[in-house]
């Protein structure tokens, strides 16, 4: 799972490498846990039938109901039953794993921060210049290129992406070309814990995805095509440009 | 309650695709390269829905009208009653030489009965070209390469909407 980079920066002066430490420990103790390619982590443990989940840690539990939750939610879209019968519930731990650490910060009393892990980020207050955090949106096709700038408080900004060729999406009456190929939706919603796990699920629904988003109150999204079109929610701009 | 309002996303999102499927009678088939069929192609398949269609199994409260999805076979098909939202939606297709020929709403969450199609399309969202932007940003969302949580999820989804 954690395969990942993790950054946090703390713009309050009180921070120490001990504050970073704490953060960076909390993930390491989520790797540990919830890694399916660790074979010493309780989710192996329970991949492999020697741990129940009624036996597990409150973590572990607290995760699965979360992700069936998350699973009635998005009406199976997100599932972390693999198919071949393992369970995977790295779709949520990630952006949950987030919002812990920032709630971690928060109760030291730290106001401006953000943390990001892979690409998922949960900000908090304002950056260095006392601005809102201004976050980019990776280009798909070009990995040193943002293609738009977000500007966040507390919103969390999650992006799902592929760049394997999964899905297509054929038009049988125009020569079986593919019309759609997602390949990129990045949500904006109240945390990073929501928005990364409605992300995963509205990835999971291709071109329509876009339309679960929009349905949502208090979510945002912009979704990217093969063809390089972008398509967006009804109040993504709001975000776009800084608050005054 | 939120996972009815969801629901009714759902439901609200499948009806404007047969809105659109209907309308456009461009059937979309959905597949991926490792799907077979051998009793069907693409061309004769007929209408697929999108995935939302689909729920997942032994999940009453959250399904959505029970169509099959892969292959439409002609008659009129009505949908279980779902929470839309505003009220309860039900949903009938016809259909014809396996395409969507009609769509009504036995209940809608406007009145009660026979409702107005556009009382269900969705906005239409901006679309744009992308384009690279300089601002300067502070930290960049983007997918990671381990996708596999994601490879996984869209597999259990596309799963479904082959059973």
């Amino acid at each position: 799972m954690m395969g990942m980079p993790i950054t946090a920066e703390i713009v309050d002066q009180h921070a120490t490498e001990e504050t970073f430490n704490e953060v960076f420990d909390y993930f390491a103790h989520i790797d540990e846990k919830f890694s399916t390619y660790k074979s010493t982590s309780e989710i192996t443990a329970i991949n492999h039938g020697t741990l129940a989940l009624g036996d597990a840690s409150e973590e572990m539990q607290i995760v699965f109901a979360m992700c069936e939750e998350t699973k009635t939610q998005t009406n199976g879209f997100f599932d972390i039953k693999t198919p071949n019968g393992k369970y995977d519930p790295s779709g949520l731990v990630k952006g949950w794993a987030i919002w812990n650490a920032a709630k971690l910060l928060e109760k030291k009393g730290f106001e401006n921060f953000y943390i990001d892990a892979g690409g998922d980020i949960q900000p908090h207050g304002h950056n260095a210049d006392g601005k809102q955090w201004a976050i980019g949106i990776k280009n798909p096709f070009e990995q040193s290129e943002n293609i738009k700038v977000i500007y966040a408080d507390e919103e969390g900004v999650a992006t799902s992406g592929t760049y394997i060729r999964g899905t297509h999406i054929y038009n049988p009456r125009a020569g079986n070309q593919p019309v759609s190929e997602i390949v990129s939706l990045t949500v904006i919603g109240p945390n990073i814990h929501d928005a990364d796990r409605f992300a995963t699920a509205a990835f999971a629904m291709g071109p329509s995805g876009i339309n679960f988003i929009e349905q949502l109150p208090g979510y945002e999204g912009y979704i990217i095509d093969k063809n390089k079109i972008a398509t967006m929610t009804t109040g993504f701009e709001k975000y776009t440009n800084p608050r005054a | 309650m939120k996972k009815y309002i969801i629901a009714g996303v759902l439901v609200i999102a499948f009806v404007a695709y047969l809105i659109f499927a209907n309308k456009s009678s461009a059937p979309v088939a959905v597949t991926t390269p490792a799907a077979t069929n051998p009793t069907s192609s693409p061309a004769t398949t007929g209408p697929t829905s999108l995935p939302t269609t689909t729920g997942p199994s032994g999940n009453p409260p959250t399904s959505t009208p029970t169509t099959p999805v892969s292959q439409y076979k002609n008659g009129t098909y009505t949908g279980a009653v779902a929470d839309a939202f505003y009220g309860n939606l039900q949903v009938t297709v016809t259909i014809q030489s396996g395409a969507i020929t009609d769509v009504t709403f036995p209940q809608s969450p406007s009145n009660g009965h026979s409702g107005e199609v556009s009382a269900f399309a969705l906005p239409v969202l901006k679309q744009e070209a992308i384009a690279a932007q300089s601002a300067n940003v502070n930290i960049v969302s983007g997918a990671t390469q381990d996708s596999q949580a994601f490879q996984q999820s869209l597999a259990s989804a596309l799963a479904q909407a082959k059973s």
